[in-house]
């Protein structure tokens, strides 16, 4: 599969395992789960730097640009202002035009606001921005963010930080179905065997955070995720065998006894 | 000494000198320049604009980087 390129609004990635940044012990934990992972896209959210204790190190010190896509997010933007302000901030410090837009609805679900989320994603596509939006598993939504020109979507498969793996599957196989631009599974994955489901649907890639930073081992996890969408996206171009209520046998009746 | 002005920095009440450019200030709270994004009074600057800006009294100025996160 070494030719089983993502190509995204004419950039190409080499992993389909996308990660977030979030919730490591520290930077040195942060590195090296991503270094283990093999991703090469990288989340990062946008806050004020801290002024009084300059001491604290940045995390792009630990993250190379220069070896990874700096992938910027507007993680805690409740508002199309405030998402769209991110995004304009995200830009200006000067890492790339990609944002992962998040448009939250709701403290407690996280669920993204998708009336918000596709007039963020207008302004911020108007500005040049490349959209990548979080939405919602719902097909009809999806398509309208390609209407106003994401070239990617990515919808959720459990609440963020959940774990509760894929949720909807035949929402999810929809969606992959219906859009013609490729389709990454956001937030949910608790386990491996969840990362492989969703690529196993036809995910073009998985994102994820907590499922790698909140293991016990996070190492481990994220080695685990690298070969779990790899095994999951073979899988998917293998093409599994159908379903059937009944056994078929393997082994041929003739030269028994 | 100079006159002084009053500004918020990242939410914070500040002290500082007049006549210093968004470039000084940065430089005075040992802040790189590169990978952040400064926000005067709600309006983003150009990195270019960061030496030609001063600040004044009654200023504004959010100073903004990377963290880790994946989403919120």
């Amino acid at each position: 599969m070494t030719d089983d390129r993502l190509i995204i609004a004419g950039r190409e990635f080499k992993s389909r395992l996308w990660v977030g940044t979030g919730k490591y012990k520290d930077f040195a934990e942060t590195k090296k789960a991503i270094e283990l992972s093999g991703a090469d896209v990288v989340t990062v959210a946008v806050r004020r730097v801290n002024i009084t204790d300059r001491s604290k190190e940045n995390l792009l010190d630990y993250i190379d640009p220069k070896k990874y896509t700096i992938l910027p997010n507007t993680a805690g933007c409740y508002t199309v202002e405030d998402a769209v302000r991110y995004s304009r901030l995200a830009r200006a410090a000067g890492v790339s035009d990609l944002v992962k837009l998040e448009v939250l609805g709701d403290e407690r679900t996280l669920f993204p606001d998708t009336a918000g989320l596709i007039e963020a994603a207008k302004i911020l596509i108007k500005e040049g921005f490349i959209v990548l939006p979080y939405t919602n598993d719902d097909p009809i939504v999806a398509q309208k963010l390609v209407d106003v020109g994401c070239p990617a979507v990515m919808p959720l498969a459990a609440p963020i930080g959940s774990g509760l793996g894929i949720r909807n599957p035949y929402n999810l196989k929809i969606i992959m179905e219906m859009i013609k631009v490729p389709i990454i599974v956001d937030a949910g994955v608790g386990t491996a065997s969840d990362a492989a489901f969703a690529m196993e649907l036809g995910a073009d890639a998985v994102l994820m955070n907590t499922a790698i930073a909140g293991a016990q081992d996070p190492f481990a996890m994220a080695e685990a995720m690298k070969y779990a969408v790899y095994a999951g996206r073979l899988a998917y171009k293998a093409g599994r065998i159908p379903r059937k209520l009944y056994a078929t046998a393997s082994s041929p009746i003739e030269g028994m006894l | 000494m100079q006159n002084a002005i009053k500004i918020h920095v990242n939410g914070e009440a500040k002290t500082w000198r007049s006549g210093a450019t968004v470039a000084d200030l940065l430089t005075e709270l040992d802040i790189k320049t590169e990978r952040v994004a400064v926000e005067l009074n709600l309006e983003i600057l150009d990195r270019a604009a960061f030496s030609q800006r001063q600040i004044k009294d009654g200023d504004r100025v959010e100073i903004m980087s990377f963290i880790g996160g994946g989403s919120f």
